[in-house]
């Protein structure tokens, strides 16, 4: 498979680049305010974009995600919404664009009918973190078909037969889950970071590894981007849009995601 | 006889329902359980220390009783009820409790979370963390908290930490996410004790397992009466825990009707209902496939029944199995065919069921004019009915 998303991981390999993938919940805060914000990011730094499909019972999203999700659903976010959006994104932009969702709505939408519609609308990859490898047959088969990268979470109760299991399964990145928790969390990395990080760079051979979870500033980024490939950063931006009251959060995520950026080239 | 029953297979799979659809960080604590349970069926120290507390603390087994008035009443097929209302702390939960627990021991787990609606599954969680030295944590939704108060005092008198959610409908599916949330985080050193045959697998299949006490209990006692066989078993649905306990046992048993009673709230014509079964479509929820309530999006709906325990838009995988393959037939009974009910039995035979088990008790109305005298129905009597008693009183306008 190559798409989008491989042709920015090999650049970023190639250029000794780490990737900065930015997490924002498609339609949020309102429909047409997703396509400027992604440009924002863009520009700021951002290599790949991940865009959230809401949904009711977000599981693995602690409350600020879950927040940016209702309101979004509030807004009238479909899937034929998000889709909409992507297709607005790629009139002027070839950044590669993950869809980040969980796994009933895909399933309500019809399993098949949203990989090939994804992948019409321009989308390079799919993460879907109630899909577990285990349960991942038919979802991989049509994600494969479509050129859609499935990109699979490993987590640091992960074994090692696991992560290579999951390595094997994933195209385009693995993503490691940096903590045992959800999203959003703010008190810091752990400490055994970079050990399961060694530990997930060992077995996981054939894919570059992006890290995410309660990474909030650039100094996190920093810190971790010896150890990973790239970082993944979502709550922490969507709260800067929550806090902006007036409306002009701009400004506050072009400085954010230019911090974060800093953080990664400076080691 | 149907030919021999084998659900779920090796991947937790019920047919095409159920499985583990659940973030990868809890994958590694479903193997440490599934592993611990297999390993605990052939460990005769634990099924001593299981069926021990069975009896001498949940004080099984329970009565199989003829309701004469009952029957009377309608004139056709004999009336058992399965007494789960006289296990200690007031329902059938404490069946699943203890062995739950008891794997929790096993395994080596300090802290022990749950999910609780009508506030029985949190008691019974609650009295057996207490009893076996555990920290328990019981999620409930600030509604449930509200008209389930009586439940709330008693966790806390046992020495649980009750945290109330207001997220989403503030009800049973909001507790679990909570619930999951905290698993999630926590999950080294944490069980989750889940109430229902719900969730991944292993626990719509290991919750199964320990409430089918219930059908093996009726059917020995059925025999001791010249019974061999009941004609129609009725139990009600939320998660479908007591259902499949009842159920289960004489699942191969084509001669045996079974029936599960869902709560229909307003009516199934209104937006407002708890019947996933009646009118849901497949889905994901809380780490399995099975019947949800959701929209043409995708996104789940929120349920409404006068029972919290039964307001819960999912229901157990193994159900949506027993309804694709007709195997077991799906009815629903409104809110306030429930409260007739719960008012009736009181009066009738001196025992107030809770709400939810007053659902399969109103669909004896429907069911008994088809029957003959010489049949057997019964009724799993899952709850008592105190903790309900505020709600009662306010709408059947008692002073």
């Amino acid at each position: 498979m190559n798409n989008r998303i491989h042709k920015i991981l090999n650049t970023c390999r190639k250029t000794n680049r780490k990737a900065l993938s930015i997490f924002i919940t498609a339609g949020f805060p309102g429909i047409d305010a997703t396509p400027s914000i992604v440009k924002t990011l863009e520009k700021a730094g951002a290599d790949i974009i991940e865009l959230g499909i809401p949904f009711s019972d977000p599981l693995a999203d602690g409350p600020t995600i879950q927040h940016s999700s209702d309101s979004a659903i509030k807004n009238g976010v479909t899937i034929t919404t998000v889709f909409d959006i992507v297709a607005k994104i790629r009139r002027d932009s070839d950044i590669p664009i993950v869809l980040m969702g969980y796994v009933n709505p895909v399933m309500a939408y019809g399993m098949e009918k949203f990989m090939k519609t994804a992948a019409t609308k321009g989308v390079d990859g799919l993460i879907v973190p109630d899909i577990p490898v285990e349960e991942s047959g038919e979802y991989r088969e049509f994600a494969l078909h479509n050129n859609l990268a499935p990109i699979f979470l490993a987590a640091p109760t992960s074994s090692d037969e696991r992560l290579k299991q999951i390595d094997a399964a994933s195209e385009g990145f693995v993503y490691c889950v940096s903590l045992t928790g959800v999203t959003g969390k703010t008190n810091g990395l752990s400490d055994n970071v970079s050990g399961y990080l060694k530990r997930c760079k060992k077995c996981i051979t054939h894919n570059p590894i992006l890290v995410g979870f309660g990474i909030s500033s650039g100094k996190d980024a920093h810190d971790l981007a010896p150890h990973a490939d790239g970082i993944i950063v979502g709550s922490a931006l969507i709260k800067r849009i929550q806090n902006q009251r007036n409306g002009d959060y701009y400004p506050e995520i072009n400085a954010f995601v230019r911090d974060l950026r800093e953080g990664l080239d400076n080691n | 006889m149907m030919k021999s029953y084998t659900q779920p297979d090796i991947r937790g799979h019920f047919g095409k329902y159920g499985g583990k659809y659940v973030p990868e960080t809890l994958m590694f604590a479903l193997q440490e359980l599934e592993d611990a349970y297999t390993g605990a069926k052939n460990d005769e120290t634990f099924q001593n220390e299981y069926h021990t507390l069975l009896a001498d603390f949940a004080g099984r087994p329970t009565p199989l009783y003829f309701a004469s008035r009952l029957t009377e009443k309608y004139n056709r097929a004999k009336i058992f009820l399965k007494r789960e209302d006289l296990c200690h702390t007031g329902a059938h939960k404490i069946n699943n409790v203890i062995g739950q627990m008891l794997l929790a021991k096993k395994i080596g787990k300090k802290r022990i979370i749950a999910e609780t609606g009508a506030g029985q599954h949190g008691v019974a969680t609650a009295t057996v963390a207490a009893k076996v030295g555990l920290d328990c944590i019981v999620y409930m939704g600030r509604e449930d908290t509200r008209r389930q108060e009586p439940n709330v005092n008693r966790m806390k008198l046992l020495g649980a930490d009750i945290i109330p959610v207001d997220s989403g409908t503030q009800t049973l599916k909001d507790a679990t996410n909570e619930a999951i949330r905290d698993w999630v985080t926590n999950v080294r050193d944490t069980f989750y004790v889940i109430g229902s045959v719900v969730g991944p697998h292993p626990y719509p299949m290991m919750v199964r397992d320990f409430q089918s006490v219930i059908g093996r209990e009726t059917r020995e006692q059925l025999s001791q009466r010249q019974i061999s066989s009941p004609d129609y078993l009725v139990a009600c649905v939320g998660g479908g825990s007591n259902s499949i306990g009842l159920f289960y046992p004489f699942i191969e048993n084509d001669s045996v009707t079974m029936i599960g009673v869902e709560a229909a709230g307003y009516g199934i014509t209104t937006q407002q209902h708890a019947a996933t079964l009646t009118l849901g479509t497949p889905g994901v929820l809380h780490g399995n496939l099975s019947y949800l309530l959701q929209d043409a999006n995708g996104q789940v709906m929120p349920a409404h029944s006068i029972s919290a325990g039964l307001d819960y838009p999912g229901v157990g995988p193994e159900h949506s199995y027993l309804k694709d393959t007709g195997r077991v037939r799906y009815e629903s009974v409104t809110d306030a065919e429930s409260l007739d009910a719960v008012r009736e039995l009181s009066q009738l035979e001196g025992i107030i069921p809770a709400l939810e088990t007053a659902h399969a008790l109103a669909y004896l109305r429907t069911l008994l004019p088809d029957t003959t005298a010489g049949e057997t129905v019964v009724v799993n009597l899952s709850g008592r009915g105190e903790k309900d008693l505020g709600t009662i009183f306010k709408e059947l306008h008692y002073t």
